[in-house]
Parts: structure tokens; sequence; C-alpha cells
């Protein structure tokens, strides 16, 4: 979308952008609008309130008109605030370009003395400047621009370091052009938006400082009068005539704040990072927007999901991240949800419980029943008192997703503490037994040190033992290994697979790796583009896969002892699942694919345990209904 | 602790050492004859002589700089001639004024402002985020001595709820009731800026932090939503606050300049408006050289308020 059109869109700043318009057209209209003399004196009748003797804002301490004083004022505040701000844009811009392109020395000898100027609080080096050079308009307008030129050299520099050593300008260079000619044609036109940004932002300050300059009598002097030397001027009289100090008072208030308006509009329309509204936070769980009634479940176990459905919103688009999956667990079970990245599988898992990050998260449908209790739609208060408690997560990059200024110690404490009232000593206690049983080394002393002091085995078992801390009966993993380092890695999977025959946990591991599914999985379900594609036990799924898509994964993971086995990438992308393909999702990076697979829905088909959402499987399942169309017309009919 | 807050001073030296060379190099540029200007237009000449002798205006400009900070590292900032008095005795009379009003704002900006972004964050798009935005917009758009004007007028003249201005009672005042009763308009019209600053800062910082993957862990947890965003999430966040604070002390000592005028607060932003309009360079040149000086020690302060605040940074 164009600037000016996100401009106009953000409300506000159109608001901003329409009283600075009318203050503007004001402004210059005032030479020609009949209006009394400025500073002809009428003490005869000073202090006139608003609308009388034809005074339509009154008189001043001196009888003279306040409304043609208002607007010579308000003229003679933006003509000296805006050339404040460009004096400062165009020397600070000036200084933070050559800092910026020449690096080196120069660099450094303006930057040390930049942030000399900027080691001042700003009013003291103006009042020195004014203090040297004498009280007046033009003085005033020179020091509020000096203190200003730090802030504007300092962002510039910034920018044009990134820039000065872009291809392009490498290019200039080599072709032997001049330093002024690279600096005007690669550099200016690149941090011109960065200026505009620093310059909408920083204008009605300006605008402020140079009036407060005036209100303390050191910027315009009488009888010449800006807004703020009239606020200054009206000053003794602000118990008896208030009026007198109102109506300069508001103007500069409603001018710097339209400028204000303004100037976020700009920032926000250019600054991409805004664009998108991308500075959102999630709520404190999923929203959940049924789209259609609660499905009643299937299977049984622990925890049972059925037809699960959670979508992401991102303006007009609609992101389907997770599409009718139904997963289930039994005590003592460790149930593995594969699939590559964007399968869908963490959001299932986060869905759960309510955290995936909403917006743009919803949940569309489904449910998700633990020990009787339906979880999505749950009230908060429901769902806060399972997390952790019943329904525990491990997550993937614990440096990440410790919190990093807490201790180990005192954020494992937490979580004991939000389910159970005990003491901190307790607490504490029960900690460095957490500690010790997910084995790390001198547990008492690791409880007080920070994640960043840790090593990312160390802090995964941290993970872990956060995880058991109020003993759950389901652990969600979410790839709680990848980060880690292969024998780091099978110390964890020990751990987990320990953990669940002693207590016997239900365990969801989440993963990529085939390799830690057949090491640690009773069961699992495969997952592409947001569905579930084949579900079964490990050792028959390892053995016999049936979908196309399962056998290339297993193909990826490499064996030893397996002589020079070539790893089979696959190739393509998943689809984007905001344009999901009909029927198959895999179809297009299938070389079994057939013209039936790009139609209609296929579904996940088979009996109680093995189940696979393919026209052609690789291998018979039993309680499949065989393919609609063994026709003769497709040429490649295979398989089934 | 003790060895970094030293690493810190030691390197303020050549911050101090900058200060006092641009301060130096502003009053350089006073056009004429410097003494003249010190000493004001009717000073005789004998005086104006000796003036010349003691800070060495006959000499080049930098044994002239050599000279006057020779001097006030040995505390004499030289003489007032509009208060005929040692210009640091006067400096640290009225910087305690400043301290006080100052220091009151910037405490009050920082509870508030904190307070309003971390509402403001964590009900985003609702209607205390709205209510809190477009107060903050207010806020930080009105002129603190219009604002301050304004409040007279409400709370002194309509309501005489608190005195129109000055620090203490002139009569049977002096205590510390009558400093607090003065101290309220002056330091919530001073505070209005920097708390609607340090609340848009604090809500982005807050917006930040509440995306992160230990906000979602701490959830998991079933740590109740009150502690995820005062805890957790404003414990994170503070890294990013603490140092807006650092350079929000400057903006409100630079705003405490136009309090002090409009209240009559006897403080050293005052000074410095009356040093100006009486021409008395001394006592603009050594106020000016003092507040900086302070403000980079109070930045000095904030830096190791930040180290203990978070254990990532090397101390």
């Amino acid at each position: 979308m164009s600037f000016f059109k996100l401009l106009i869109r953000n409300r506000l700043a159109f608001a901003g952008l329409i009283v600075m318009g009318l203050v503007l057209a004001l402004v210059i209209a005032t030479p020609i609008l009949p209006l009394y003399e400025p500073n002809v004196t009428d003490t005869a009748n000073r202090f006139l309130k608003p609308f009388e003797g034809g005074h339509i804002l009154g008189t001043d301490h001196l009888g003279r008109d306040l409304l043609s004083r208002l607007l010579w004022g308000t003229q003679l505040s933006l003509a000296v605030g805006i050339s404040a701000a460009v004096f400062a844009a165009f020397f600070g811009a000036a200084i933070g370009i050559v800092a910026g392109y020449f690096g080196g020395t120069t660099d450094n000898v303006i930057m040390r003395g930049v942030d000399m100027l900027m080691a001042f609080p700003y009013i003291l080096l103006a009042l020195a400047i004014v203090a040297a050079l004498g009280p007046g308009l033009v003085n005033a307008l020179i020091a509020v621009a000096a203190v200003n030129i730090p802030f504007f050299a300092r962002n510039i520099r910034g920018v044009t370091v990134g820039i000065a050593h872009k291809e392009f300008v490498d290019a200039a260079r080599l072709a032997g052009e001049s330093h002024l000619k690279i600096i005007l044609t690669e550099i200016v036109p690149n941090v011109i938006p960065v200026i505009v940004i620093a310059m909408s932002t920083t204008i009605g300050w300006m605008i402020l400082e140079t009036a407060g300059l005036s209100f303390l009598g050191l910027g315009s002097q009488p009888p010449q009068a800006d807004l703020g030397s009239m606020l200054g001027e009206a000053r003794s009289a602000l118990i008896t005539n208030p009026h007198t100090s109102v109506v300069p008072g508001v103007m500069i208030l409603i001018i710097v704040m339209a400028i204000n308006l303004l100037g976020d509009g700009v920032r926000d329309a250019l600054d991409p990072r805004l664009r998108s509204g991308a500075l959102t936070r999630p709520r404190p769980a999923t929203l959940v927007e049924r789209e259609g009634p609660v499905p009643a479940p299937v299977e049984s176990g622990t925890l049972v999901l059925t037809d699960l459905q959670t979508q992401f919103r991102v303006g007009e688009r609609v992101y389907k991240a997770v599409s009718h999956v139904s997963l289930h667990v039994a005590p003592g079970e460790c149930l593995g949800v594969i699939g590559e990245s964007g399968s869908g599988k963490s959001v299932t898992a986060l869905s759960i419980m309510g955290l995936v990050a909403s917006p743009p998260g919803v949940i569309v449908g489904g449910s998700a029943i633990y020990d009787g209790t339906e979880l999505i739609g749950a009230p908060y208060s429901k769902l806060r008192s399972y997390r952790g408690d019943k329904v525990a997560y491990i997550f993937q990059d614990p440096l990440a997703t410790l919190h990093p200024l807490y201790t180990v110690g005192d954020q494992l404490c937490e979580a004991i503490r939000v389910h159970h009232s005990v003491s901190k000593a307790e607490a504490w206690t029960r900690a460095v037994e957490l500690l010790k049983q997910v084995r790390i080394p001198n547990a008492e002393g690791r409880a007080k040190v920070y994640p960043h002091e840790m090593s990312g085995g160390m802090r995964q078992r941290v993970g872990i033992a956060m995880a058991l801390a109020n003993d759950p009966d389901v652990i969600i993993a979410d790839e709680p290994t990848t980060a880690l380092d292969v024998t780091v890695q099978a110390q964890i999977l020990a751990l987990l697979n320990d953990l669940r025959r002693e207590r016997g946990l239900s365990i969801i591991f989440i993963t990529h790796d085939f390799g830690v599914v057949a090491q640690l999985c009773d069961r699992v379900a495969v997952m592409y583009a947001g569905r579930i594609v084949e579900t079964g036990p490990t050792q028959e799924v390892l053995d016999d896969a049936a979908h196309p898509y399962t056998r290339r994964l297993i193909a990826c993971v490499p064996e030893l002892g397996e002589g020079r086995r070539e790893l089979h990438a696959i190739p393509g992308l998943p689809p984007a699942v905001d344009r999901l393909p009909a029927g198959c999702a895999f179809a297009p990076r299938c070389d079994k694919a057939q013209t039936l697979c790009q139609v209609g829905v296929i579904e996940l088909e088979g009996g109680a345990s093995r189940k696979v959402r393919c026209l052609y499987p690789e291998t018979d399942i039993a309680g499949m209904a065989k393919p609609v169309a063994q026709v003769p017309e497709l040429k490649k009919g295979a398989g089934a | 602790m003790g060895g970094y807050i030293l690493k810190r001073l030691v390197s303020a030296i050549p911050v101090l050492f900058g200060i006092t060379v641009i301060v130096f190099l502003i009053m350089a540029m006073i056009p004429g004859d410097p003494a003249l200007a010190i000493l004001g237009s009717y000073a005789t000449p004998e005086n104006v002589e000796k003036l010349n002798r003691d800070l060495g205006l006959d000499q080049p400009l930098v044994a002239r700089y050599f000279i006057w900070l020779g001097n006030m590292l040995t505390g004499d900032f030289g003489r007032s001639f509009s208060l005929n008095r040692p210009v640091i005795d006067e400096v640290l009379d009225r910087f305690s004024a400043t301290l006080i009003l100052a220091g009151t704002s910037l405490v009050l900006c920082a509870i508030f402002g904190i307070a309003a972004g971390v509402v403001s964050a964590a009900r985003q798009y609702g209607f205390a985020d709205k209510a809190i935005t477009f107060a903050v917009l207010l806020g930080i758009s009105i002129p603190s001595f219009f604002l301050g004007m304004m409040m007279i007028l409400l709370f002194a003249v309509r309501w005489k709820m608190l005195p129109v201005s000055g620090m203490y009672a002139i009569y049977g005042g002096g205590d510390l009731p009558d400093l607090l009763n003065h101290l309220i308009m002056p330091a919530l019209a001073l505070a209005v800026v920097a708390t609607g600053v340090v609340a848009r800062l604090s809500r982005s910082a807050m917006l930040e932090v509440l995306r992160q993957d230990f906000v979602r862990t701490a959830r998991a947890k079933g740590v109740p939503e009150g502690r995820v965003v005062w805890g957790h999430a404003l414990r994170a966040a503070m890294v990013t606050i603490i140092p807006v604070l650092g350079v929000q002390a400057g903006f409100v000592l630079s705003g405490a300049v136009y309090i002090e005028m409009v209240f009559q607060w006897p403080g050293v932003g005052r000074m410095l408006v009356d040093a100006i309009l009486k021409r008395d360079i001394l006592l603009v040149q050594g106020g000016v050289v003092f507040v900086a000086a302070c403000y980079v020690l109070f930045n000095i302060a904030v830096d190791v308020a930040q180290s203990v605040l978070d254990p990532r940074i090397k101390t």
C-alpha cells in the first residue's frame, strides 16, 4: 500500500493532518484577513473579555487584539519551529552521513563529540548557547536546532553504516565515482525516509522548545510575539485575566498534538515493522471461535483430541495450520507426532492448553478432553489450573523459553507454588530434588544460576524438571532435543523414557526426526500441511509405511552400518496452508500422484490402530476402502 | 560490583572533560570583550583589568581553558557579579531545590508511566489501552509551563487546595508538610510529559516481551496472568525501561527550568534564566557545568542499576 494511503487510513493521523491543514491555511491567510493590527496598543481597552468591543478573543494587557496576535504568533512559532527542525535535520544528517560513510577515525571522532553533546540535559546546552549569543528569536532558533543535531546525527549514522557497505555502494566506489557523488546519489536517497521519520517525530517537540525559550523571555523580544512569549507575557495576569494565557496555550497544545498525531502516522506508514500490526501481544489463552458443534470423541485415553482445527488469521488471509486433527494418548503411552516444520504439529500441541499466540491464532473447532473435561473453550481459570499441573509442556530452545532474569531454582519453585501452597523453602528443596531427578550434577549449586550460565543440555534438563514439577499426567514435548547434540539427545530421551515408565506419564512427543520416534514412541502420527496423513504403532509404520510421505520421511533418517546410503531429501516445499490444494496436499511432491489425488477430500481411513490418508497407499491397510476409481484411463494405477 | 562502579566512573572522566570543553567553547562565542560581558557594561576599568588577570582572559584560548578547568577542580567556579556571591555556593543552594522537584517528578513518572504502559500493553486495543494512549498523547503535547499555569488556576485559585507558588510558606512554614504542600503541583506538572514518554516506551517494551517464548513458558506452567504480566514480562521489560528512565531524567531536569519559572521554585533552572537575562556569564557557565556533571553521574547510577537488574551484563 502506498505511503499516503496508509497515512490516510490511520484515522488519528488523518485528523492530525486536517487540523494542521486548517492551522496552516489560517496562518497563510493571516496577512489578508480583516484583523486588528497585532502590535497597536490601546490601554483604555486592556483585558477585554472575548467578544467584547469587537475583539473575538478579547485583548491583552496592552489592549492589543488577541486573535490577531494569536494568528501572527502562530505563524512565527511555526516558522521558527519548522526552521529549527530543518536545520537540525540538515546538519545532523550531514554529520551522520559523513561519520557513517567514511567510518574509522572520522566516525570515531565525530560520534564521540555527538556523545558528549548528548551527555547534557538538552536545555542546559540551549541555555548556554542563548547565554553566549544573547536572548533573541534567531538565537533561540539556533540553540534549539543545535541541541537536536546530535539526535539526527546518531540516527542517520546508524542507517548510513548499514548502507555504506552494500553492493551498489561498493560498485559505485569501484567505478571510481567521487565520494560526494556516491553520497548524493546512493546514500542520501536511502536515508531520506529515516530523516522524515526523525523529523516528523521531533518537529512538534521543537515547536514546544522554541515556544519554551520565548516563554522564558529568551526567545522573541517585544513587541514581536510568538506563542511562547504571548504566554510568558500573559503569565503575570494569569489569575486576574486567565483568557490571555489560555488562548496561546491552547493553540500550542492543538498544534503540537496535531503534529504528533501526524508524526506517529508517518512513522507507522514508513516503518515496515509496524505495518502489518506485527506488534500484538498474545492473550492469556487462545481465542476459541467455534464454527460448528463440539465433536464427540471417538477414542479414549488420558488426553483425547478430536477434529481439532486451529487457524492463523493475518489480515484477509486464513492459514489453516491444523485441520481436523484427532489424537489420543493413554496412561504410560508415548505418542510421536512427526512432520516437517510448518506441518502444524507444534500448533496442535499448543492448542490443547490454549497456548497458541492469539492474535493471530484462533481455534475454530474440535475438542480436547483431559480426564473428562473439555479444554477447548474452557474458562481461563480452569485452563490455568490444569496448565503445568495436569498437562505440562517441554519446549524447544530453552534459552528462549526459560526466563533470562530469574534463576533456574526460582523458576522451578514458581512452577510448584502456583499450584501448591507450600513455603518457599519447601519449594526450593523440591526444586533441587527435581534437578537431581533430571541428573543435573551439583543440583544445589545449579539451582542458583541463571539460564544463560548453563549449557544447552543442562537447560533442556531444567525444562524437563519444570514440566515434572507438579507430577503431571500428560507431558507435551515440543521438539525438546532438536537444539542438542546427539549424545545429549540420547541422554534426554532415555530420561523421558524412564520417567514415563516410573510414573505412568502420557507423553506426546513432537519431532521431525523418525530416528527419535523409533527410540521413544509407542505410536506415531505423521502430519503434513496441518493434517494427519498416517498413524499407527511405531514399529508397523517404520517397517511398512503406507503413505508415500511417511516413506520419504523415514528415508531421511541415516542409519549407521548401512553402508553408503544417500540422504533422501524430499524435493519441493510443503504447501502454504492459506491456499491448500484440493485433494491430497502432498500430491504436488508425490511421484505416485494421480489425477484423482487432486480432487475432493481424501479421508483418513483404516482400522482401529492404523490409518492412512492416501488413495494409493504403499501397503495394504486393513479396513480401508478401495480407491473409487481404478479406471483404465489412469495410466499409472499403482499401489492399492 | 565495586569494580564495575569504579570502571564506569573512570569511563565518565573523558565525558566530564568533554562537557567542560563544550561549555567553554560555547562561552568563547560571546562577542566582544569577555570581561565586559562578565562584569556588565557598568564595570570600572580596574575591575575589568583585574578580572582579565584572574581568569587569564588576556591569554590564548587553550591556556584560558586550562586555567578555568584548574580553578573548577579546586572548587572555584568564580564569583557571580549579579549576586555578589561565589558561584558554587549559589549553585549548590539552588541545585538542592531542583533535586527535590526533579527527583519527585522522576519517581512519579516512573511509577505512573510504567504502570500505564503495562496496563496499556496487557489490554492492547481495549478500552484502557485507548484511554491511556489518548492521555499519553495529550500529556506529551501539552507544554508543561501551560499545564502548570492551568493547574495554578484550578487548584490554587479556584479550589484553593494548594499554594500558588514557592517552595515554603513565607510565614510559619519550612517543615516537611509545608514543603510537600508546595511540591505537589510543580512535581505533577513536571512529571506529565515524562510520564507520557515512559508510558509509550513501556507499552512497546511490554508488547515486545509479551511475545517472547518465556512468557508462553510461564503461561504453560500455569502462572496466573497477573503475575505473567506484572512479574515475568515486566521484569524482562525493565531492562529496556531503565535506560529510558535515565534519558527521562535529562528531560525532567530540562523541564524543571519552565516549571521553576511558573511556580517560582528557587531551583537552578530559574537561577540560570535570571543569570542569562542579567548577563551573569560566570553563573551560567558554572551552573551548566555543575548540573551536566551531576547528570553524567546519575547516568552511571542508572547503568549500575541496570547491571544489578540484568545478570547477563558482565560486571
